[in-house]
């Protein structure tokens, strides 16, 4: 057996560490210096002294860390000096802002994927393929059975959904995560129409970020605290936190949607208990797992969160060195 | 099919009750003839005998699909249903061009699976992969729980009824015993159905059997004890029981025809007069005494009787209710007067049929009493049903009422789990429990229901994180959790490896404050069996 060199990445009780830059990824405890890999709640928290990061995410972290943090933005493809590594960041099409992190040191590349997507989405850049000699990637949805349609394709059922209860009289209530899936929704939707949408606090404020970034969406509305609006026929983006709480009363009569990957399978449509599921997701599929792996060039690969188990062996079986890495990133999808 | 796989997943995408009924009424008015029959039949929830195993369906899936035999299964497992597997397998071979001609649901059934079992495995394998390979998504799924004779469908017989009986312009209890009973979906009889004179039906058409809802209120909330006819709930098989034009049908609650499994009821019907029919109870029963419900299973599990089981598990047709009389549905008279009506006729009757005896007590607190006696008389509880009450359809609250006794219960550790099916697929919610033996945990219990989402989903989350060691797609885990568990009733068994089988085990929570060295021992559940057996003894010893 050969040894592998020096890990250019590892794994430490505070989240992904680096040991020759010195930094960590996405730590899950307060840190020195973070790098970023997208704004969701798993992936960027509070208390690190520094964040490099991409620069078109920074609305987003500033709205989620208060602004008074040390941000380090830093251009796609721009290469940053941490201690002896090179670093960039490069589109990961996850949501605005995220990035897959590129670590060279003395001739070798290790890429982070983080969560990312190969699908086209009208509110983030394009996931650039990075060839790597280590690649670590996501596995939210390694397993065969998870393909995802085209989303123009997903959005205008959203749409059909919203009129179809529009003719019943009552609203469509749409959950998805506030981050990225309501922008992205919202951006889609503007092939079908350009009808203003309610949406709740929590999308209201992220759209708001998104705005300022330049994306064009559909015009929302945010739901007052005024009880007299009248709801029916009204499409309402809301996370899913908020189903099933006493706020969604006011929309009286209406039915339930849900955004997510996880819609794909019947069993959890059913027992989530929404009326319909929508399966559009911020995540690779599975042929997008295994073409992403590919495109990599890379010689061994290390899988996060999700089915890494499954991925993992069907790489190793393919004759592609793979092992699973853990993490505690959760699955927001 | 395409149109019925457009109303099955209207079906499975509401959860309105008004919406389904729209939805199937909207179908039945278009649909041809036959479709419509072959619809009515799957939604009231008939089935199809299972045109091809899983495990040959699994085979071929592994086939076609040029993925590893191990990520079909783990695929399979996340998905927690076969049929939905496939079609989410074989999505990606379908060509996005090829669009296949729509072929009605009856042409399906009776040109194309029912003649699938008069050829052989290889055609069968070419016919089957052709189908996977050009039905879109929902259709191949469809298909795939007709192949495997487990098309279920979210809509309640009654709300099928409720449906037909708006497109045929019939009664709801009408349109229920026309569809009651076994029938052969056609062109022919959804005419029949739709013709408005009355059925010159089938002299083995049971009625929809009326059900009781659990009573959790305090009793005296019903009302005078007098209004009321109290009878034990007994542990045995809910049944119907037909005489007509000189016939008798014996018709079990999931709707079978089991008059075959028990003769000596159906010889002693034959003394009853022509034109009745009853409701009861079929249960095991010897020396004056119920016997326990394994006993009654072997007279269930086995295809052909001999005079030993016949002898050793002597039957009897406890009658709770008289549905028809002289040809004459009478369900809409109170049930005091069915009863008259019905203890007239069985006094007569030979000891095999017997009255369901009403329980003389003159108030709640006495029935109570009673009632608690129920575990030493091997029964679950009691009966309430008022006595001015008509025979329902179904399960309609209000005047028929199980007040059923607390569960046994025992503290368990939590040994392995494994994921759900359907709803619950992705989501681990199948656990063994097992009690202290000799310093080792030995699983007694299965159990899969008597938690919360919310409690699943946190269980979920610690099953992942404290597996020790998976088979398959079951994971063993780290011996620390422990539940209280409920069950209904012990019996002995050769075939556990802790000897003890228990009847419907079920998780009433989670005992976060107790250590697993403080779950129970094997030898807890053999007292409860030992006692459970010294008072089946006493009571049927006639000396005592």
């Amino acid at each position: 057996m050969i040894s592998d060199p020096e890990p250019l990445v590892v794994v430490t009780a505070n989240g992904l560490y680096c040991p020759p830059g010195d930094f960590h990824i996405d730590p899950w405890q307060p840190v020195q210096t973070a790098v970023i890999t997208h704004g969701h709640g798993d992936h960027l928290r509070h208390g690190s002294t520094r964040y490099i990061l991409a620069r078109p995410g920074a609305g987003i972290a500033r709205q989620r860390l208060g602004g008074d943090r040390d941000l380090a933005p830093v251009d796609y493809g721009t290469r940053v000096q941490l201690g002896t590594t090179t670093v960039s960041l490069h589109p990961a099409g996850h949501i605005l802002g995220s990035a897959q992190v590129r670590i060279e040191h003395e001739g070798r590349v290790w890429v982070v994927s983080g969560d990312y997507k190969r699908q086209p989405d009208p509110t983030c850049a394009l996931f650039e393929p990075v060839e790597c000699d280590v690649f670590i990637s996501e596995a939210t949805f390694a397993l065969p059975i998870y393909r995802w349609s085209d989303t123009p394709h997903v959005v205008e059922e959203i749409h059909r959904w919203w009129m179809a209860n529009r003719e019943r009289g009552i609203a469509s209530a749409l959950f998805c995560y506030a981050l990225g899936k309501a922008q992205r929704v919202l951006a889609e939707l503007r092939a079908f129409t350009d009808e203003p949408v309610y949406v709740h606090g929590a999308v209201d404020s992220l759209t708001g970020v998104y705005r300022r970034a330049g994306i064009s969406m559909l015009p929302t509305l945010p739901v007052g605290t005024e009880k007299k609006t009248d709801f029916r026929g009204a499409l309402i983006l809301a996370p899913p936190s908020a189903a099933g709480t006493p706020w969604m009363r006011r929309f009286g009569d209406h039915a339930t949607g849900f955004c997510s990957g996880w819609m794909r399978v019947r069993g959890d449509r059913r027992r989530r208990g929404y009326d319909r599921g929508f399966v559009i997701s911020d995540h690779a599929d599975w042929p997008a797992l295994i073409e992403t792996c590919r495109a990599s060039r890379a010689k061994k690969i290390l899988l996060t969160h999700g089915y890494s188990d499954a991925l993992t062996r069907y790489l190793n079986e393919r004759g592609v060195r793979a092992s699973a890495l853990q993490t505690s990133y959760g699955v927001e999808d | 099919m395409r149109a019925f796989s457009e109303l099955y997943e209207e079906l499975d995408t509401t959860t309105s009750t008004n919406l389904k009924v729209a939805a199937m009424v909207r179908y039945f008015n278009t649909a041809a003839p036959a479709d419509a029959a072959w619809a009515a039949y799957i939604l009231s929830g008939r089935r199809l005998k299972r045109f091809i195993g899983p495990s040959l369906l699994r085979r071929w899936l592994v086939e076609v699909s040029e993925l590893p035999e191990w990520l079909v299964d783990e695929s399979y497992s996340t998905v927690g249903d076969l049929a939905e597997t496939v079609a989410l397998l074989m999505e990606d071979s379908l060509a996005d061009a090829t669009v296949v001609p729509d072929l009605p649901l009856a042409t399906w059934i009776d040109d194309r699976l029912l003649p699938l079992r008069e050829v052989d495995e290889q055609q069968q394998r070419a016919a089957i992969i052709e189908w996977w390979r050009t039905l879109p998504y929902r259709e191949c799924f469809l298909l795939n729980k007709l192949l495997t004779g487990e098309l279920r469908v979210g809509v309640s017989e009654l709300l099928v009824t409720r449906a037909l009986a708006e497109v045929l312009k019939l009664e709801r209890n009408d349109v229920s015993r026309r569809i009651m009973g076994e029938w052969r979906p056609s062109a022919e009889f959804w005419e029949g159905l739709r013709s408005s004179e009355a059925s010159t039906s089938d002299p083995s058409a049971p009625y929809p059997f009326f059900l009781a809802s659990p009573l959790e209120a305090d009793p005296a909330t019903l009302g005078p004890t007098a209004d009321w006819l109290a009878e034990w709930k007994w542990d045995g098989i809910r049944s119907e029981l037909i005489r007509r034009e000189g016939h008798c049908f014996i018709w079990s609650r999931g709707e079978d025809l089991v008059t075959e499994r028990f003769p000596e009821v159906a010889e002693a019907a034959a003394k009853l007069p022509d034109g009745v029919v009853l409701d009861g109870e079929l249960v095991a029963w010897r020396d004056g005494t119920i016997q326990p419900f394994a006993d009654l299973q072997q007279r269930i599990g086995r295809k052909k009787l001999s005079p030993a089981i016949l002898n050793s598990v002597p039957v009897r047709f406890l009658a709770y209710d008289l549905l028809e009389q002289d040809h004459v549905d009478i369900r809409a008279l109170p049930l005091r007067e069915r009863r008259a009506r019905l203890e007239a006729l069985i006094g007569a009757a030979p000891d095999v049929l017997g009255m369901s005896a009403a329980i003389a007590a003159s108030t709640w607190e006495e029935l109570a009493a009673l009632r608690s006696e129920s575990r030493s008389r091997a029964v679950e509880g009691l009966m309430l049903k008022a006595l001015d009450s008509p025979y329902g359809t179904g399960r309609q609250r209000g005047s028929w009422w199980k007040w059923k006794i607390d569960p046994y219960s025992f503290d368990g550790v939590m040994l392995y789990a494994q994921p759900g099916h359907g709803r619950r697929s992705n989501l681990y919610t199948d656990y063994t429990f097992g009690v202290w033996s000799n310093g080792e945990l030995v699983p007694v219990a299965k159990a899969y229901s008597g938690l919360s989402n919310v409690e699943i989903a946190d269980l979920d989350r610690w099953i992942r994180s404290h597996t020790t060691e998976k088979f398959g797609p079951v994971r063993q885990v780290e011996q620390t959790q422990v539940f209280e568990l409920a069950y209904e009733g012990i019996a002995a068994s050769s075939r556990h490896k802790s000897g003890i089988a228990l009847r419907f085990p079920r998780i009433m929570r989670r005992r976060t404050d107790k250590p697993a060295s403080e779950a129970d021992k094997l030898s807890d559940l053999q007292a409860v069996l030992e006692a459970h057996r010294g008072q089946l003894r006493q009571e049927s010893d006639p000396t005592t």
